[in-house]
């Protein structure tokens, strides 16, 4: 699998009231990639998101998955929103069957594979619970279970975590973590916390708001081995402090 | 001593259970109701029994329930009831078809909405109990001009609130099902619609109250059977104990159909409760 965002802009508006929300975003990602975009409120990075989704179109630009334009919404690219997108009327293992449905697999392939992803989630136990009964976190789990059950070829997760509470969020991080190593799963994911990228990505791409650019990227070559260590380690901190500075005088309005 | 000290424990116990008793039955939710529903029934029967007003204006609530009795024996209320039942259901349930699917339209494309909402907006203004002469013209004194009427009168409602609903679809639920690789008509059959049911059943309660009285609208203006035309039979003659039979049925039957429809809500959408 190969994603590809080329010479991509995007305009909202016509005339003299058009907007540039989006200036030649250019990013790749291979298979078994994790790549985060980081920016504040406003830097466009949802919107890029959306435009890989298919859920919008760009102004200008081309996005391709194996080559292939994107050309709307599609399976091969699933979707974790951050405020919780599961339905209400359906039991979490119903959510996670969703997708699968309306996909048209053979009944029995979607009762394994469900069971299969609630138990990667962690969730085998929940399965007949309602999302009003199940906590933020659990809530998450199961979205994620839901996309990656309907088999992507890349994960876009869109501020994930961004509803969670702090202690949730961290205990969310390595969970994410933990899975893209054992699925070798490939995943986009926006998030405006500097911290959550280094931590799960492998690139970070640094976004500049009005209009949303990308402003620097960096290979986050970290030892992961363990994240609670490596969220104090040293050289972690002096990334994770040096992009937040740069993203700080950016919403100071200091030229980067 | 002992003993004595043990029946006066029971006994407090016994009033202490009273007690709890009372106020889980006054805690329950339809008791408040009860009580208020039992004390016009009082202030009826004692301005009724003073003699303060004439038997003719006020009928006691005993003469009511004896001219409800006889017109139940009479076979009468039973006919009557089923008249009037049938039209609103016939009427009601054509308008729930048609608004439907219109509704869902006009709540998911822009382009149907903006055809359609001004019109709608226009129509429903016309009070629809000013259908009445012409429908008569059209369709003469048959069952079809009332069921029209219920269905004027209720459909225009039905739509509008079923549009509204859906414009309030979390657009993250859509576009999750087209990530997840849903098409166009699926969004509406396993998104809107699951969605939606809750407000459409309530959407269908409000406006069934509508229906009600458009019915007896109906039929006072023209009908052979029915509770409106024996109301205003009684008004012919007089019969003020049988109009009240008439209102109280009308009311029951429209409580009844009420609690039929948050029965079913509760039932059917248990996960928007």
């Amino acid at each position: 699998m190969h994603l590809s965002v080329s010479g991509v802009s995007k305009t909202f508006g016509h005339g003299p009231r058009a907007k540039l929300v989006l200036d030649d975003i250019n990013l790749e990602l291979d298979s078994g990639e994790f790549v985060a975009l980081v920016g504040s409120s406003g830097s466009g990075k949802s919107t890029v998101m959306r435009l890989v989704a298919g859920l919008e179109r760009s102004s200008t630009g081309s996005i391709t998955v194996d080559g292939r334009p994107v050309r709307g919404p599609g399976s091969d690219r699933g979707m974790v929103f951050q405020k919780y997108s599961l339905y209400p009327w359906l039991s979490a293992a119903e959510n996670v069957a969703f997708g699968m449905q309306l996909q048209g697999r053979p009944k029995r392939e979607v009762n394994e594979r469900t069971a299969y992803f609630l138990e990667v989630v962690g969730l085998s136990d929940a399965g007949r619970r309602l999302p009003r009964e199940l906590s933020g976190g659990m809530q998450q789990r199961v979205a994620i279970a839901r996309a990656l059950a309907a088999d992507p070829k890349v994960l876009l997760l869109d501020e994930p975590f961004g509803a969670l509470d702090l202690q949730i969020r961290e205990s969310m991080q390595e969970f994410l973590y933990q899975l893209w190593e054992r699925t070798g799963l490939t995943a986009l994911l926006i998030t405006h916390d500097v911290e959550e990228a280094l931590l799960l990505a492998q690139r970070v791409h640094i976004m500049a708001p009005r209009p949303g650019r990308i402003i620097r990227t960096v290979a986050a070559q970290l030892d992961r081995s363990n994240l609670a260590h490596l969220r104090v380690s040293r050289p972690f901190l002096e990334l994770r402090e040096e992009l937040a500075g740069c993203l700080r005088s950016l919403d100071a309005g200091v030229p980067a | 001593m002992s003993s004595t000290s043990t029946t006066a424990g029971k006994a407090r116990s016994a009033n202490a259970l009273d007690a709890a008793a009372w106020r889980r039955w006054l805690g329950h939710p339809w008791s408040l109701g009860l009580i208020g529903i039992l004390a016009v029934l009082l202030v009826w029967q004692l301005i009724a029994g003073s003699g303060l007003v004439d038997k003719l204006f006020l009928p006691s609530p005993e003469a009511v329930w004896k001219a409800g009795s006889e017109q139940y024996a009479r076979g009468i209320l039973i006919k009557d009831l089923l008249a009037s039942v049938g039209r609103v259901g016939a009427g009601f349930a054509l308008s729930a078809l048609v608004s439907l699917p219109i509704g869902i339209a006009m709540g998911c494309s822009r382009v149907i909405c903006q055809l359609l909402e001004p019109l709608m907006g226009l129509i429903r203004y016309m009070p629809a109990p000013a259908f009445i002469p012409l429908l008569i013209i059209y369709f003469g004194l048959g069952e079809e001009p009332k069921i029209l009427l219920i269905f004027i009168g209720t459909v225009f409602f039905n739509t509008l609130m079923i549009m509204d609903s859906v414009k309030f679809v979390p657009s993250e639920l859509r576009e999750t099902a087209l990530t997840l690789g849903g098409h166009g008509f699926q969004i509406v059959t396993k998104v809107v619609a699951p969605f939606i049911a809750p407000q459409v059943i309530d959407a269908y309660r409000i406006n069934m109250a509508s229906a009600w009285n458009l019915v007896i609208v109906a039929e006072l203006v023209a009908a052979n059977e029915g509770l409106g035309k024996r109301i205003s039979l009684a008004q012919r003659f007089l019969r003020t104990d049988e109009i009240f039979v008439g209102l109280i049925v009308i009311g029951l039957i429209g409580l009844a159909i009420d609690l039929g429809f948050r029965l079913l809500m509760r039932r059917a959408c248990s996960w928007a409760n």
